[in-house]
């Protein structure tokens, strides 16, 4: 059903939709919302759920981690330094095979302490093993959280999902959402049924050493699994479309890029700004395109490579910096392009929730035709910097 | 019972893992399984006891036994006793959580806390062996006074570790939960009563044994219960019961002991034995436990 809803309402409600069984989280701006539905859910008895409410984002991700070992679909959320509290914790859980999903109101990271969205959180959690999924809008996010739980939890996959979400620009804003009902994601979602679990009739040992002699073994077989995702995402999405019409559950989407000389990249509610802006620019004849990327882990080569194939010039845009190198997402679709004749453009933007507004999209656009750029940052104050400050 | 599982038919803690000759704290663990019984799940922080124990693909838990980092072994139990709870099981299946004394007085202090202050149905076993023993015998908040260690040593502007230990069992008593003590594995019928006790009780328990390292002690691996049972008769080592936050019992030492008996068995202490100030600053540690506690 069609409903008017805050964003941090439908992850909630979505949420809620998947019955998980034990719920963590602790408060941080902008997935405060997200905990407070979902708590008030459980204080109205709609949903059949333990909430933990616990001293730390560190102890919120312990939690989940013991309730799914103990065989219990599990759910988290937190932002920023909460994500970065929990990131030991995240990388245990991914190595221990537990499909836990957290939800990531994706917001800046301190310093200077700012609560306004980014993407520098989840990127910089990118190597923990954890499926990441960036949602444009609200709908997506729905549509990706239940069928994150379907791709995470596959006995083939077992591997932890986490659904990025742009803090504030999605989890504040009112959208639109079609919300489906209880019965439909009952039908396209099974019990959570793990091969192993703690389990006092058949007891067996969780975490364990592993010496030089098996270490290498268990990283391979996650990497290995990566793998698969790329085809689950694909095989779900494709359930998912059949079940509730929506394309939404997909490795990337390409945006009127069949015959676009130029090709935005990016992730997020971004995307939304862009297509206006592509728009318009088609409306004056120019040929202009988006790749969306959805999955950023697993990183899908194939999809992303097919989705720049007609592209002269490519424009990158990063919510986020790896500082003393690039963006994040520009230096990788930059080594999957190594060998092409293209034109390959990185941008930062949108840090610390610094609108991009469409004026900045088309002056990326006429950046990226005109010339290469490196982790170029647009919209800089140069007022505000330090050499400014001296020369003053 | 399975073939591949009887091994486990007398114990639920078995041997074969790799701790040290005489140490303590696996001693223990032996003592605290066999009365929990096979309807226990644990949750290990990391530790001696979890490196010894669990070295893949062997396993010396005969019980379900989960390990995850080293400071948050209460919030994992949190999340298996909601897993429990919301499966219907948690009034046949026990929840043990534990940890050396690192990982539960210092890194992992906080996750307790929390564990204790939300109420949740596990029992917490603070196996005390007064350092970090997996690195290598750093100083923790449980280290006592003038012990050397590597991080704590005796020289010659030192004389050990300046601090006495933190008193981690009222911290926990303070949350009023249902029950929290002290043993030590020298009395290990004391410990076994106590695990029964505690696991008898719904709610948060919280009990922390005192378990000799021969390794970091630099004593002898035979002399491990006397050296244990020392501690306790010198007053050094309190053995102590609360109930919802007041003190309701402790171990009255009938022939209270120079605390040099059971100093002089130990490679830690051997720099005091060269000053009989420092000697004195430790008997009256054990001269402020007997007063404070009540132990004569």
């Amino acid at each position: 059903m069609k409903k008017f809803l805050e964003g941090s309402w439908a992850i909630a409600e979505a949420a809620k939709l998947c019955r998980p069984g034990v719920i963590s989280a602790y408060p941080i701006t902008p997935q405060t919302h997200i905990v407070e539905h979902l708590a008030q859910f459980v204080a109205d008895g709609e949903i059949d759920a333990e909430a933990i409410n616990v001293e730390s984002e560190q102890s919120a991700a312990s939690v989940v981690l013991g309730s799914q070992n103990a065989g219990v679909r599990s759910f988290s959320a937190t932002s920023s330094q909460g994500l970065f509290l929990m990131a030991e914790v995240l990388f245990n859980i991914a190595g221990m095979r537990l499909p836990i999903m957290l939800v990531c109101a994706n917001r800046a990271i301190s310093a200077p302490i700012n609560i306004w969205n980014d993407q520098q959180d989840s990127i910089s959690l990118r190597d923990s093993g954890w499926i990441q999924l960036y949602a444009e809008n609200n709908q997506e996010a729905v549509d990706l959280m239940i069928a994150g739980y379907k791709i995470a939890e596959d006995s083939k996959i077992m591997l932890p999902i986490m659904v990025c979400i742009d803090g504030f620009i999605l989890t504040h804003g009112m959208e639109t959402t079609d919300m489906p009902s209880q019965e439909e994601v009952d039908k396209f979602l099974p019990k959570y049924n793990p091969p192993f679990k703690l389990d006092v009739n058949n007891p067996m040992s969780f975490g364990l050493l592993g010496d030089p002699s098996v270490y290498t073994e268990a990283r391979f077989s996650v990497q290995k699994t990566f793998d698969d995702v790329i085809p689950m995402i694909n095989k779900v999405g494709k359930e998912f479309q059949s079940a509730f019409k929506r394309d939404s559950v997909r490795l990337v989407e390409e945006y009127k890029t069949d015959d676009a000389e130029v090709v935005l990249v990016t992730m997020g509610s971004l995307c939304g700004t862009i297509k206006d802006a592509i728009d318009a620019q088609r409306a004056n004849g120019k040929k202009v395109g988006l790749l969306k990327v959805v999955a950023y882990r697993p990183f899908p080569k194939a999809a992303i490579a097919q989705g720049l194939k007609s592209a002269k010039f490519v424009g990158i845009i990063d919510k986020n910096i790896s500082l003393g190198s690039d963006g994040a997402l520009y230096t990788e679709v930059k080594s999957l392009l190594n060998d092409s004749n293209k034109q390959i453009s990185g941008f930062i933007a949108g840090l610390g929730g610094r609108d991009i507004t469409i004026t900045t999209i088309n002056n990326i656009i006429d950046l990226t035709e005109k010339e290469e750029n490196h982790c170029k940052f647009v919209d800089v104050k140069k007022e505000l910097l330090w050499e400014e400050f001296h020369a003053s | 019972m399975p073939a591949d599982r009887e091994h486990f038919a007398e114990n639920l803690f078995v041997s074969g893992h790799t701790a040290c000759s005489g140490c303590g704290q696996s001693l223990a663990a032996r003592l605290v399984m066999n009365v929990a019984g096979p309807n226990t799940m644990v949750a290990n922080a990391t530790g001696c006891l979890e490196v010894f124990s669990t070295k893949a693909p062997e396993t010396a838990w005969g019980v379900p036994w989960i390990h995850s980092l080293f400071e948050n072994a209460s919030a994992v139990a949190s999340g298996i006793e909601a897993a429990l709870k919301h499966t219907g099981q948690i009034d046949k299946v026990r929840v043990i959580a534990q940890g050396g004394d690192g990982g539960t007085a210092d890194i992992g202090l906080q996750a307790l806390s929390g564990m204790l202050e939300r109420g949740h149905d596990i029992l917490y076993i603070c196996y005390d062996n007064e350092a970090y023993m997996n690195t290598g015998i750093q100083r923790s908040g449980l280290t006592p006074f003038d012990a050397h260690t590597t991080t704590s040593p005796a020289g010659k502007q030192s004389t050990g570790n300046p601090t006495v230990k933190k008193p981690l069992v009222e911290i926990c008593a303070a949350h009023h939960i249902p029950y929290a003590a002290t043993a030590s594995v020298g009395y290990p019928q004391d410990v076994q009563k106590k695990v029964k006790k505690a696991l008898d009780i719904r709610g948060p328990k919280f009990l922390q044994i005192h378990v000799p390292c021969p390794l970091g002690w630099r004593s002898d691996p035979a002399a491990t219960l006397e050296i244990a049972k020392l501690a306790v008769q010198t007053a050094l080592y309190p053995i102590v019961e609360y109930e919802y936050g007041k003190l309701v019992k402790v171990m009255k030492i009938a022939s209270l002991k120079p605390v040099v008996e059971y100093l002089k068995l130990q490679g830690r202490f051997k720099h005091l034995f060269k000053n009989e100030e420092e000697l004195k600053k430790v008997g009256a540690v054990a001269e402020k436990n007997c007063e404070y506690y009540g132990l004569k």
